[in-house]
């Protein structure tokens, strides 16, 4: 037993000194520091190990082409485990203990609002990946998701004209948290400026994680069976996705007669998913797997080589944290520093070829201009690319059919220099 | 696009454009349009060329028709950029194998830079069923044109209504004109005479099938201006009388539709909690790892089905399912054993201590599967006999994977039952949870016992997996969503009582599903959870308390 214990410690002891011996090997002053606060373990982990492993290889590839600045790229991974007050813990821990430079991290919505006082108090930098309700731009995040006018009203829009439909009724179905209420908020209120009646939007929440969508769904086919051409639109939240897609499909509603578009299910959603029967319900992004543009071919070719697994696909958050990381390196190099002040000035008007094969631009409140697509679902689980639009849309970090917020301007380059202003402070 | 405004910044190419633009117009009126310049059409980027020349390719009835429509239909219609040629592409590997979409003839291969996809959407595949189900009405196959009727309902049109006047006149099956004549009914309401609709109206008046309670329901609407969609006050009327009639008679079906949807919350309710029934009900071991007990099922079921896919032939693949439920049965079994063995069995008596522990395994088990099978959904597919439903009168859809979960979740608690009434095991089992000093005495094995039960428990969570897989996602939180369900039912119906489970679940799964359509998923659940809060504190021994000395330590 004692022997035992003994040969524990060493081994142990060593460990340490390796441990130490590694770390200060890699804690070499001169290595630029990415923090990576994705979830790990934890509900979310199904989406977000896939965004840590792309910032992976975007650093992997980086470091292949020499670095940054000359000086080697480092990932520091933390691991928030779906836990909203551990994600501030953790961003913390990122940019006050690490030390890191930049940090891409966070999925939902909460999470976000969880770190923000962390990242605006430090003054770090936080790259947000996912399509999300907009109202907001803080000094301190890029936001390389869609804002609602680069994925909801463009998806809304399809479906009321001709070639999607020409739907008159709406179904707003959320999973019950901010970002579907806020989204359905001003979907509302664009459906009723284009004289849609009270009465002919439903709308319908769940709790996360819902499994039994039984009365949801018949109440769908009921509400659609009133005379009018119906389309859902939903803001469906990770794992509840599978049983309403599985219900829709067993009761027999197919895409032609109420067609369902999900801002929030792509390709690494549908993978899980036997996908014979949902053929022709759509999906609105920035990107899908099957663009075809050379950036794309090469992504996809990066992504599989990276991960070593020719069946993984890729997706739209994967997209924007590959634009993200793009614009992040380039204001780097533009700033010849990482400090954030420095690069944050630097990042306005980058411009990236991304893999939708549109050059995407960053803008001063802080949001991308990108394409919108909307894509079908196939049988092979993938999306075909049913409309587009030909240029790239700005984002509207303020909704302009939220009355509040319409007055706001989110501008973070002189004279406005504000997140949320009514008018510019320096004039 | 940037392109195409070039062009246009030229006044030059604009006039050439004109030209090229001008002469198909030409063309276009005359009646002379030719199958291949239709078909030509579909190959077009723009949106109302294609739709345009879907139409044609049905006014033409050309027999070349169907084929290439039918493999436009099911996206595998391709231009192949060499020749401009339409053919069908089917994928092989990295190639694809060309064929003729009208002929079948095959045309060799090709590599994904040589074809360029036709795409097709919603909208034109609605467009394209109703042309080839108006085709089909004069098919030779009976099947064929039953089909066609019943898809005629969905795409009512006065050219629908002219193909079934002619259909209706050469059927002979008497079925097959009553369905014609619903079907004709549902064109006529689009017809431009008021006499016609109202006569439409009619034969309509009948029936409750979601189509036609649709197309009547909207005489009734209004516009978004506000004007009516039916300018005849006369056909308003009578529309809005059939649809207080229809009202009537589906609130009656609804209810059904509720009992069932009811019944199946219930059955999974009841099949998640069957194993914590065991576990927690007989055996008093708070089993925070339940779930993952379940989501190790559900895992078990993937792996199953992916050996079937790889190392079985493709006609079997539907077996893998009853196949899946004993290997689950015994991983599940085994890996439960194995718990109780290294660590249940040092806290008896100490019910927080178990607790942490068994939540401690539950993040364990979660992690090793995440690590071994990754983060993402798996997909589990339904067999094709749990695929689908039937709809009684167009209002409720029973679907076959929760018929056979209830079915099933009724299976595994009658043999549950069985096992514990008539076996030397079941006995035991009893005899143990009763008095474990006194069993001992008597010379039962309480240890051997001990784990066979939880053994038992934790394989009938694994059977449940293999259930839940075909209604919910695989992933490595599926437990999570199952286990506070898992307690509620448990506790509820009365710890240590398998009729307490069944009755337990089954009530709550009814409660919630009609309370849900009043008050919304979220204040559903909530609702419920009060109403059992407070049910618990007036009998806290739940719905079947357990009478006698055991009942009382």
């Amino acid at each position: 037993m004692f022997s035992y214990k003994k040969v524990a410690l060493l081994a142990a002891g060593a460990l340490i000194c390796v441990g130490v011996a590694a770390g200060s090997a890699q804690a070499k002053k001169d290595t630029i520091k990415v923090g990576v606060l994705h979830s790990l373990s934890g509900t979310m982990a199904i989406s977000e190990v896939t965004l840590k492993d792309t910032v992976l290889m975007m650093i992997d590839d980086l470091n292949s082409n020499g670095g940054l600045l000359g000086r080697e790229v480092e990932a520091v991974v933390v691991d928030p485990a779906s836990d909203w007050p551990l994600f501030a813990e953790k961003a913390r821990e990122l940019v006050e203990q690490k030390k890191v430079d930049v940090v891409f991290g966070c999925w939902t919505s909460v999470s976000r609002k969880s770190v923000l006082p962390v990242f605006e108090e430090l003054n770090g930098l936080l790259f947000y990946p996912v399509q999300y309700e907009g109202e907001e731009s803080s000094r301190n995040v890029f936001y390389t998701g869609a804002a609602p006018n680069q994925q909801a009203i463009p998806a809304v829009e399809y479906l009321m004209g001709e070639e999607g439909g020409s739907a008159e009724r709406w179904v707003l179905l959320g999973t019950d948290y901010v970002y579907p209420r806020t989204t359905n908020k001003i979907l509302r209120a664009f459906l009723r400026k284009k004289g849609v009646k009270q009465s002919d939007i439903m709308e319908e929440y769940t709790p996360f994680g819902h499994s039994d969508w039984q009365t949801i769904v018949s109440r769908v086919k009921k509400f659609a069976s009133e005379g009018k051409r119906t389309a859902v639109v939903s803001t469906i939240n990770g794992d509840a996705n599978v049983p309403f897609y599985k219900e829709l499909a067993n009761q027999g509603i197919s895409a032609e007669d109420i067609p369902v578009i999900a801002f929030s299910v792509g390709e690494e959603e549908l993978s899980g998913i036997d996908t014979s029967n949902l053929v022709g319900h759509l999906a609105s992004w920035n990107y899908f797997m099957s663009v075809d543009s050379p950036e794309n071919e090469a992504f996809i070719k990066d992504w599989q080589k990276f991960i070593k697994n020719d069946k993984r696909v890729t997706n739209d958050p994967m997209e924007a944290h590959y634009i993200g990381f793009k614009m992040w390196a380039q204001a780097v190099r533009q700033a010849g520093s990482t400090d954030v002040d420095a690069v944050r000035q630097a990042m306005y008007g980058q411009e990236v070829r991304s893999p939708s094969g549109y050059d995407v631009v960053m803008n001063t409140n802080h949001h991308l201009s990108k394409p919108v697509m909307i894509g079908e679902i196939t049988s092979d689980g993938q999306f075909d690319i049913v409309w587009q639009t030909d240029e790239t849309i700005k984002a509207d970090a303020w909704s302009p059919f939220i009355p509040e917020s319409a007055k706001l301007t989110a501008d973070w380059s002189y004279p406005w220099v504000c997140g949320n202003c009514v008018k510019p402070k320096f004039n | 696009m940037r392109h195409f405004y070039n062009y246009f910044s030229r006044p030059a190419s604009v006039f050439l454009l004109l030209l090229a633009m001008a002469a198909p117009l030409q063309a276009a009126p005359s009646e002379a349009v030719s199958f291949e310049t239709a078909a030509a059409g579909l190959a077009s980027s723009s949106y109302s060329d294609r739709m345009e020349a879907i139409k044609t390719l049905g006014a033409l009835g050309d027999p070349r028709a169907p084929g290439l429509l039918g493999s436009m239909l099911e996206s595998r219609l391709y231009r192949r950029v060499s020749d401009d040629r339409l053919v069908d592409a089917r994928r092989e590997g990295s190639a694809y194998l060309l064929s003729d979409p009208s002929t079948g003839e095959s045309l060799g291969e090709a590599g994904s830079r040589d074809i360029r996809k036709i795409m097709v959407n919603n909208s034109l595949r609605g467009a394209i069923r109703a042309v080839l189900s108006r085709m089909d009405l004069f098919s030779e196959d009976l099947e064929r044109r039953r089909a066609a009727v019943e898809a005629a309902t969905g795409y009512p049109s006065n050219e629908m209504a002219g193909s079934l006047v002619q259909a209706l006149a050469n059927e002979d099956d008497a079925d097959l004109k009553a369905a014609m004549e619903i079907a004709l009914a549902t064109s006529r309401l689009l017809s431009t005479d008021a006499a016609t609709r109202l006569a439409g109206l009619e034969t309509l008046s009948e029936t409750t099938s979601s189509e036609v309670r649709s197309m009547v329901s909207r005489l009734t609407e209004t516009d978004a201006d506000g004007e009516f969609y039916e300018p005849d006050p006369r056909v308003r009327g009578v529309a809005a009388g059939i649809m207080a009639n229809m009202e009537t008679r589906m609130r009656m079906l609804e209810n059904v539709g509720k009992l069932y949807q009811g019944l199946s919350l219930g059955s999974v309710l009841l099949i998640a909690a069957v194993g914590l029934a065991i576990t927690f009900g007989v055996m008093g071991v708070i089993n925070m790892a339940h779930g993952e007990m379940i989501m190790l099922g559900a895992y078990s079921t993937f792996v199953v089905q992916e050996l079937f896919r790889d190392y079985l032939p493709a006609d079997l693949f539907y077996l893998y399912l009853p196949v899946a439920v004993p290997v689950a049965f015994l991983v599940t079994g085994l890996v439960g054993i194995a718990l109780e063995r290294g660590i249940i069995r040092f806290l008896y008596g100490r019910p927080l201590e178990t607790l942490l522990a068994t939540w401690g395994v539950s993040l364990v088990l979660q992690q090793a599967v995440r690590t071994v099978f990754g983060a993402p959904n798996r997909a589990v597919e339904n067999p094709f006999w749990m695929t689908g439903g039937f709809e009684l009168a167009g209002v409720v859809t029973l679907t076959w994977n929760r018929l056979v979960v209830i079915a099933f979740a009724l299976a595994v608690l009658a043999a549950l039952g069985l096992l514990l009434r008539y076996t030397a095991l079941g006995l035991q089992m009893r005899a143990v949870t009763q008095n474990r000093e006194m069993a001992s005495a008597m010379g039962i094995k309480t240890g051997r016992v001990d784990y066979l039960t939880f053994g038992l428990g934790s394989a009938i969570a694994g059977v449940a997996g293999v259930a839940l897989s075909q209604i919910g996602n695989v992933s490595p939180n599926l437990g999570q969503s199952y286990i506070i369900d898992s307690f509620m039912v448990v506790v509820f119906g009365g710890v240590g009582s398998l009729w307490g489970t069944l009755t337990g679940a089954m009530s709550l799964g009814v409660i919630n599903k009609f309370l849900e359509p009043v008050a919304g998923a979220v204040l559903g659940k909530i609702l419920v959870l009060v109403f059992i809060i407070i049910f618990i504190q007036r009998r806290p021994r739940g719905l079947f308390a357990m009478s006698g000395r055991a009942a009382e330590d």
